[in-house]
């Protein structure tokens, strides 16, 4: 019975999402929202902006550099938490925990 | 490229990439599971490709190699079922 | 493991997989790739070695109180990078506007800060990628 009832909402909402993306934009139309004034602002002056010639690195390092430091910080501070559940350290006097 | 070609090389990869994401949660082998999460990531860097995006493709590619192997050496430390 | 091949091979190939990281760290902002993918391919080619030819001879290559300094220092290199911006009297992480030297485009050093911040972050990824493994592969007792 609940596998019948799992079902129907799964196809509730497998009809509900291609109904969303039958809304999206065609891939590489030009006339999308995110083809504003902020793509044609890069496309024109990241060469001139940073001198590098990938847009791709020029966008991620130079004009969007606080989302990168902190994914960089989001990285480490994932290792951090992997560190305290896995290793197992020494307290100040040396002891095994 | 005809361009047709790139619609049909989507469509082959779409569909191959619905087929291993099921498969994965199907498999009782872990390894095969690793293996198969790995066959995932390298046909979404082939649609990242074919999509013009070189930069997420090359990411792409790596990390899904990388957490393979980091699965698969977790792996060969807690036996293939999993215990 | 203690297969020949597999260690012949390994040997043979690492070295190579190696330049191939480093080069798409270092062209980074010249050519597809970047600190993140560079990184992880030089993190998995030392990882290679560590599975191949045993943890203990791995540790003796890359120690792991080297790779939690790099990795530590990685994350702090980027924010220094950024106090460039601010020495120079602009904005925290300022590239042109601060004055620094662009360079001719198309060259190995171009593009200012962007060659010094993913050379940090790659090396800082391949040091996460290691201490990951590490963390993952010790013997617990």
């Amino acid at each position: 019975m609940s596998n019948k009832i799992a079902i129907v909402l799964l196809v509730c909402i497998g009809v509900v999402v291609l109904l969303a993306i039958s809304e999206l934009p065609l891939y590489g139309s030009p006339d999308t929202p995110a083809q504003n004034y902020v793509a044609e602002r890069y496309i024109e002056g990241a060469l001139s902006d940073t001198g590098a010639l990938n847009m791709v690195a020029a966008i991620v390092i130079d004009y969007r550099a606080y989302d990168t430091l902190i994914e960089t910080t989001v990285l480490f501070t994932a290792i951090i938490a992997v560190f305290l559940v896995l290793k197992k350290g020494t307290d100040r006097r040396g002891e095994h925990k | 490229m005809h361009p047709y070609m790139a619609d049909a090389l989507n469509i082959v990869f779409l569909s191959f990439l619905v087929v291993v994401a099921i498969a994965v949660s199907y498999v009782k082998d872990l390894l095969y599971a690793a293996i198969l999460l790995g066959a995932y990531s390298v046909t979404i860097a082939l649609i990242w490709l074919l999509m013009s995006a070189p930069d997420l493709a090359i990411t792409e590619a790596a990390a899904g190699i990388g957490m393979t192997t980091l699965m698969i050496a977790v792996i060969s430390k807690i036996g293939r079922k999993g215990e | 493991m203690t297969d020949f091949i597999l260690k012949r091979m390994v040997s043979l190939v690492l070295p190579f997989v190696q330049m191939l990281g480093l080069y798409v760290i270092f062209h980074g902002h010249l050519s597809p790739g970047g600190s993140f993918s560079g990184g992880i391919i030089t993190g998995l080619s030392l990882i290679a070695f560590s599975l191949v030819f045993g943890l203990e001879r791995g540790q003796e290559k890359v120690s792991e109180r080297m790779m939690s300094l790099v990795e530590s220092f990685g994350a702090l290199w980027y924010g220094a990078m950024g106090l460039v911006g601010i020495l120079r009297g602009t904005t925290f992480l300022m590239n042109k506007g601060a004055g620094v030297p662009l360079g001719a485009p198309g060259k190995l050093y171009s593009g200012g800060l962007i060659l010094l911040i993913t050379l940090g972050v790659g090396l800082k990824v391949a040091s996460t990628m290691v201490t990951l493994f590490v963390a993952l592969m010790e013997e617990e007792e």
